[in-house]
């Protein structure tokens, strides 16, 4: 419940934050736009009754000049016919309406503090000029009303003015007097109203539309994922180990994916190792107390019968009868001696023996079995091994039993065993993995980010003369796929430090055995100091620690047949104790003694087999061993 | 009438003790049995019996515990193991602290038998070197110490390195004196491992009993002496050097030297 409610908050915060940034990047754009689309339609409307006002002002030029009165009139009476136009009226310079498209204003005074003066007459003195922008002014006569826009035009004198006829004007005057236009802004701001929906609705469609879309990618990508591993660590943290995550993608959570598959594969099989050992060593107890119970039972049977045997000489088929018994209990007696040995198998005693020599006596012992199934037997023995410290006598069992199973799995005279015998050279050269490196000032160097084979890297940084750069060594003692930032020129030159404080990690007065390169050096702890070529086409690498710790050679050895295989199912069971494919002929012992012993000498053992073709079994001893 | 000769049997569980109380009885022998072993050292110090055989996995006080007691008593009595726990450590373990031999369950008749035997003739010896240390008559103790250079294995065998990575192995005097009047030697194959204190060899005597001869090392035999299947004798006329019985590549020869005594220290 705990995981669901983290996993919900994970993509909601996700779609919550994307979405509350989108809304409020595509809501200030939208009041942007709209702000200017206001201003434009604004403008346009100015611009346009600007032109209404000149025009109006050219067409009554001539009638004021022969100062046509009527005709005057008319135009402006004809012009406040249009539908926007509310007023239209000229006052003169001191500010009586002459002429309107209200007949009832005409000869008033206008007063000059209304909204019609102000543009002029805000100053004491009136100004003669007025700018094309400070024409214009929008008001409302309430609240309640639409938006009204007024113009005024001066209407300035001229030559034609004072010449004329009429005398009216004289020359002296600048401004005889203003042309008023008012304007409905109804239309405009219906517009505006318009646009500023469309813009809002837009906007919260888009604001919508991303966080769906977001919200499904996140679902996608995130959410499914997260839930796919919560699941997948639920059902590790229950202890089912054979849960395995399918494919997640290529991104970092599928690599994590990957990385979890990886890391409870390592954790079933470990666990497999430890379920082992338990159950070897539990059943090394269980096995102990049955032999010491079932001992003093099978002593009154065999006392008693041997007594009885003893008395009974003058009676052969009581004497017959009573033999068999004696011969059974002994044979009990030496099913627990082998139990006990199962028990008594943790503590080997180790000396130096030669394997090839352990295995030519297991043959002779099983020769009789061998030859008399005519089984063709393949020897191919190195002969150069080395001596092993090792029990004999244990070994000898673990070649007994796989040469006695091995010739009970082939088929009478068609069979072939073969054993072969050779020094691998498993060691960490080539196996091991640098899990820890540290510079002198103890600044870890291992590097998550730059993998090689999937394993966190070194870093150390390079400097070649002005060049600045790093290389990332390939963790795997020997492996030597190190990756280069940058091409290094002087190899006896350059200098190698930490990347974090900058101390040199340049081994000073060494240089490399092979090719005489500079050499950097760390330390690996637990395992000492870490040294290696900086030549990238060079591969010598030396953790001395852990080459003198041991070179881990291994002696392999081989036991295989042609015989009739082992089913998948049982292959994952033949090492458990009391699990026999032969039914009442075998113990079941066996091959769990065989792991045990190789278990208690370092060594290991592996089977490969496939069902009518027959079985491998690979046995590693090491040469050195650790204890 | 001939001297009382009484056991003491040792064991936590009944149907042992029936056992070997019927087959001693078959034998003439009196059998006196004790299920624990703090009851069994209280009689002990009560009576004289003949001979203790004692269980060595026993609740409470085990098998070496009283072993432990006993010395402390300084009592002189022959002790046998039976081993029910089977493994080879416990019985060397129990010889080195002073019990003469030991039997592992299951046993059969002739080998409780053959124990019993020996354990018997031990205490006569024993009491036999009573008599002759009472009469401070040094010059004939009734038996041939191993040479000090020598190691054994309790009374049974004694181990000596005849030269580099080969020892030689062989019975003590003692032992043969107990079994007495041996009659054959059965000696097994060459090339066959031992492993100290399992049984390498039987020796048997004209009463056609079985005894067991328990190897002082582990090894592997290396030469087994062929005269003695003629020339049994040799045994008893020169145990620690014509009658070696094998001789043997040892394995481990300082984790057995754990379990042996040296024999200088016999003669201190």
């Amino acid at each position: 419940m705990k995981f669901r409610q983290a996993k919900t908050k994970i993509s909601l915060k996700l779609i919550i934050t994307v979405g509350i940034v989108t809304a409020a990047i595509i809501s200030v754009y939208s009041y942007l736009s709209i702000q200017a689309q206001r201003n434009e339609l604004l403008s346009q409307a100015e611009l346009s009754a600007n032109k209404l006002s000149e025009t109006l002002k050219k067409s009554m030029h001539s009638s004021m000049l022969l100062n046509k009165q009527d005709q005057t009139h008319a135009i402006i009476n004809a012009s406040s016919e249009e539908a926007c136009i509310l007023e239209i009226r000229i006052f003169n310079k001191e500010g009586r309406i002459m002429y309107s498209s209200q007949k009832d204003a005409i000869g008033e005074m206008v007063d000059k503090k209304t909204e019609s003066c102000y543009a002029c007459h805000t100053a004491d003195e009136p100004i003669q000029r007025l700018s094309f922008d400070e024409r214009t002014r929008i008001y409302k006569i309430h609240p309640d009303s639409a938006r009204i826009l007024a113009i005024i035009n001066p209407i300035y004198n001229e030559n034609s003015c004072w010449q004329s006829n009429c005398h009216v004007h004289n020359e002296s005057q600048t401004v005889l007097g203003v042309l008023d236009v008012k304007m409905c802004l109804k239309d405009v701001d219906a517009q505006i109203v318009h646009s500023e929906n469309r813009s809002i609705i837009f906007a919260l469609i888009a604001i919508a539309l991303l966080s769906l879309i977001i919200g499904i990618f996140v679902r996608k990508w995130v959410e499914k994922p997260v839930n796919e591993l919560v699941t997948a660590t639920n059902q590790v943290g229950t202890g089912n180990l054979n849960y395995i995550i399918n494919d997640l993608g290529s991104d970092e959570l599928g690599l994590l994916a990957k990385s979890f598959n990886n890391m409870t594969n390592k954790l079933a099989e470990a666990r497999m190792q430890i379920f082992q050992s338990d159950k070897m060593a539990s059943l090394g107890r269980l096995a102990a107390g049955v032999a010491h119970e079932i001992n003093n039972p099978l002593t009154a049977v065999l006392t008693y019968s041997s007594f009885l045997l003893k008395r009974v000489k003058n009676n052969p088929e009581l004497e017959e009868d009573l033999k068999v018994i004696v011969k059974e209990t002994k044979r009990s007696r030496e099913i627990v001696k082998s139990l006990l040995d199962f028990a008594r198998q943790s503590v080997p005693k180790k000396n130096n023996a030669d394997v090839n020599e352990i295995i030519n006596s297991s043959i002779s012992v099983v020769e009789n079995q061998i030859s008399l199934k005519q089984i063709k037997l393949e020897m191919n023995l190195d002969k150069n091994l080395p001596q092993v410290k090792v029990d004999s006598n244990q070994i000898q069992q673990v070649f007994i039993n796989l040469l006695v199973n091995a010739s009970d799995a082939v088929i009478e005279k068609k069979g072939k065993i073969s054993v072969t015998s050779k020094l691998a050279n498993l060691s960490p050269f080539g196996t091991l993995q640098i899990k820890n490196a540290v510079c002198s000032k103890r600044h870890s160097l291992i590097d998550e980010e730059v993998k090689i084979d999937g394993m966190p890297t070194i870093k150390i940084k390079v400097k070649d003369n002005s060049n600045e750069g790093c290389i990332n060594i390939d963790p795997i003692y020997g492996k030597n796929k190190s990756k280069y930032s940058l091409e290094i020129k002087d190899l006896d030159k350059v200098q190698l430090s930490c990347p974090k404080c900058n101390v040199s990690l340049t081994e000073k007065d060494a240089n490399c055995p092979k090719c005489k390169s500079n050499i950097y050096s760390f330390e690996a702890p637990p395992y000492g100091m870490f040294e290696g070529c900086v030549n990238s086409d060079c591969n010598w690498q030396q953790w001395s620690s852990i080459d003198e710790a041991g070179v881990r050679d291994y002696i392999e050895i081989k036991v295989s047949d042609n015989g009739c295989g082992i089913s998948k199912d049982d292959l994952q069971k033949i090492f458990d104790p009391f699990y026999s494919t032969k039914g009442q002929k075998g113990t079941g012992l066996g091959l769990a003694v065989v792991w045990g012993i190789l278990d208690n000498h370092d060594g290991s053992i592996n089977v490969e087999s496939e069902a009518e073709r027959g079985t491998t079994f690979t046995i590693l001893l090491p040469v050195k061993q650790n204890v | 009438m001939v001297e009382e000769k009484e056991i003491l049997v040792v064991d936590d569980e009944q149907v042992i003790l029936d056992a070997i109380n019927r087959i001693a009885s078959a034998e003439g022998i009196n059998v006196d049995t004790e299920t624990n072993g703090k009851a069994a050292l209280k009689k002990v110090s009560q009576k004289s019996y003949s001979l203790l055989l004692c269980d060595i996995l026993m609740p409470e006080m085990d098998g070496f515990m009283i072993l432990d007691e006993l010395h402390k008593m300084k009592k002189q009595i022959p002790i046998i193991m039976i081993t029910g726990f089977s493994t080879v450590e416990n019985a060397v373990k129990s010889i080195s602290k002073g019990a003469i031999d030991f039997v592992s369950k299951p046993f059969t008749f002739e080998e409780l038998e053959s124990a019993i035997s020996r354990g018997l003739a031990y205490n006569k010896l024993l009491i036999k070197l009573e008599g002759i240390k009472s009469k401070k008559n040094n010059s004939d103790i009734g038996f041939v110490p191993c040479p000090p250079k020598y190691h054994r294995l309790g009374n049974h065998s004694w181990v000596n390195q005849e030269s580099e990575g080969i020892i030689i192995l062989g019975a003590t005097n003692l032992y043969l004196e107990i079994i007495k009047d041996l009659k054959s030697i059965n000696m097994i194959e060459s090339d066959q491992r031992l492993i100290q204190g399992e049984s390498c060899a039987e020796f048997i005597t004209k009463d056609d009993l079985a005894h067991h001869f328990l190897s002082p090392v582990s090894g592997r035999i290396f030469e087994r002496n062929e005269k003695l299947l003629t020339e049994i004798n040799l045994l008893q006329k020169d145990p620690y050097f014509g009658g070696w019985i094998y001789k043997v590549i040892p394995e481990d020869i300082e984790y057995d030297m754990k379990y042996l005594t040296p024999c200088a220290s016999d003669r201190m």
